[in-house]
């Protein structure tokens, strides 16, 4: 219930200040649009927008994802949370933030390759779905411990996609390929290994960040 | 009441190589006002953010209890009321959606009549629908007060409490911290004779060593 308290002034907060909704949609946009043009009017393989698709959300969660601990950081409100929430309260906050962050931003982007890209053919749908779930979860954990270690340091917008890379990266591999999966249509049962492997890096990455989140917010 | 104190035994601190102070014996207890003074750099807000559990010292221990009962980390953010001058409310919300959101975070029921007596008694109230961001710096560090005094802690921590207020501001917060300490206990890091007049005793982080005011 705290935790939840702790999103609903994030979020209202969002929409006033609009600091990461406008990052994301403005990255969206310009992404897409690059590589748009640089297709023009090619043809490029299916496989090949399951890993652009990934990209954009990949470079979309560095843009705005770090918000969650940069603003508070920024407006120097970082001891205000310290005095009424315990860490464990701060950082399920700030995950339930970026899952909805992240749930919305990845619908968008997958909403518009599918209209964009008629290359983009999913055949699984089922599979689809599972990927993009576990994926976008995976996805917020990571971001949210992530931005949690640079919002104290100084380099913040170089730092995150440095820690994000080798992080994100076997997150990114699995889902690549179970969207490869889907667009061949292979079954979910074909598809365990992967998904276990999406499963097994959620639980860990959650359970890592609870145990460092304590050390990672007191100075 | 809640008979609230506070242990610190054998504390030093140092950032990186650099000693700030050592072995820091004392007991805080209830319905007292304390003092940590000394000159810029000597560590006042440093001491009173490891009492906060806001930083950790590099050793010694701080140990709270209420009625004799010590507390763990996770608990203390309701038994503490801090205001500094590096404490900082949400410039997009109003004072009163502030206190909300923080009573809401905190887990306790907003409290609507004691917040708008303290408004009143800091005379903010005219103001509590206004965004922080329009408060001149007094009127923000009015609000700290609120903020602090919001869930009635047992313990208060003042540091530098009247900066940027003006002489009609400092005497509402000096009746307000004598008003606090018949109950509470209360902490107060400042240079300020004024400030230190107030306090029982005071901890003079130049000398390390305990001198009685009163």
């Amino acid at each position: 219930m705290k935790a939840y308290s702790l999103f609903k002034k994030d979020w209202k907060s969002e929409l006033r200040t609009r600091y990461a909704v406008n990052a994301l949609a403005m990255f969206i946009l310009v992404t897409i649009s690059v590589i748009m043009f640089s297709i023009g009017s090619e043809k490029i393989s299916e496989y090949l927008t399951g890993g652009l698709l990934w990209i954009v959300i990949f470079f979309s969660a560095m843009s705005g994802l770090a918000r969650a601990f940069v603003s508070e950081e920024e407006r120097g409100t970082t001891l205000t949370l310290h005095l009424i929430a315990s860490p464990s309260t701060i950082f399920s906050g700030k995950l339930i933030f970026n899952l909805l962050l992240v749930f919305l931003m990845n619908f968008v982007i997958s909403i518009l390759f599918s209209m964009l890209f008629n290359s983009f053919i999913i055949k699984n749908y089922g599979l689809f779905a599972i990927a993009f779930l576990f994926g976008n979860i995976g996805i917020a954990i990571s971001s949210t411990i992530i931005a949690a270690i640079i919002s104290k340091a100084s380099s913040k917008g170089t730092l995150y996609p440095v820690l994000s890379f080798p992080i994100l990266l076997p997150l990114i591999l699995t889902l690549l390929e179970l969207t490869k999966f889907a667009m061949d249509g292979n079954s979910i049962e074909a598809s365990f290994v992967e998904i276990a492997v999406l499963i097994c890096y959620d639980i860990i990455m959650l359970s890592a960040s609870y145990l460092l989140f304590d050390f990672i917010w007191k100075e | 009441m809640i008979n609230y104190s506070v242990e610190i035994n054998n504390l030093v601190k140092y950032f990186g190589r650099r000693l700030i102070f050592d072995s820091i014996n004392f007991s805080f207890t209830s319905k007292n006002i304390y003092g940590i003074s000394g000159p810029n750099g000597s560590g006042k807000s440093t001491l009173v953010k490891i009492i906060a559990d806001l930083i950790s010292p590099t050793r010694g221990k701080v140990i709270h209890k209420s009625n004799d009962k010590t507390l763990t980390p996770e608990q203390l953010h309701n038994f503490i009321g801090f205001v500094s001058p590096y404490l900082f409310l949400y410039d997009e919300f109003s004072a009163e959606e502030n206190l909300i959101h923080f009573s809401n975070i905190r887990g306790i029921k907003f409290d609507k009549s004691h917040s708008d007596l303290l408004l009143k008694n800091l005379n903010l109230f005219d103001r509590k629908d206004d965004l922080v961001r329009s408060y001149s710096s007094g009127m923000k560090q009015r609000l700290k007060f609120i903020f602090a005094l919001l869930h009635q802690p047992p313990l208060i921590i003042l540091d530098e409490p009247t900066s940027n207020l003006d002489s009609s501001g400092k005497e509402i917060v000096y009746n307000l911290i004598t008003q606090e300490s018949k109950t509470n206990l209360v902490i107060i890091a400042s240079n300020e004779d004024s400030d230190l007049s107030l306090c029982s005793g005071v901890i003079d982080l130049e000398k390390y060593k305990m001198k009685n005011n009163k």
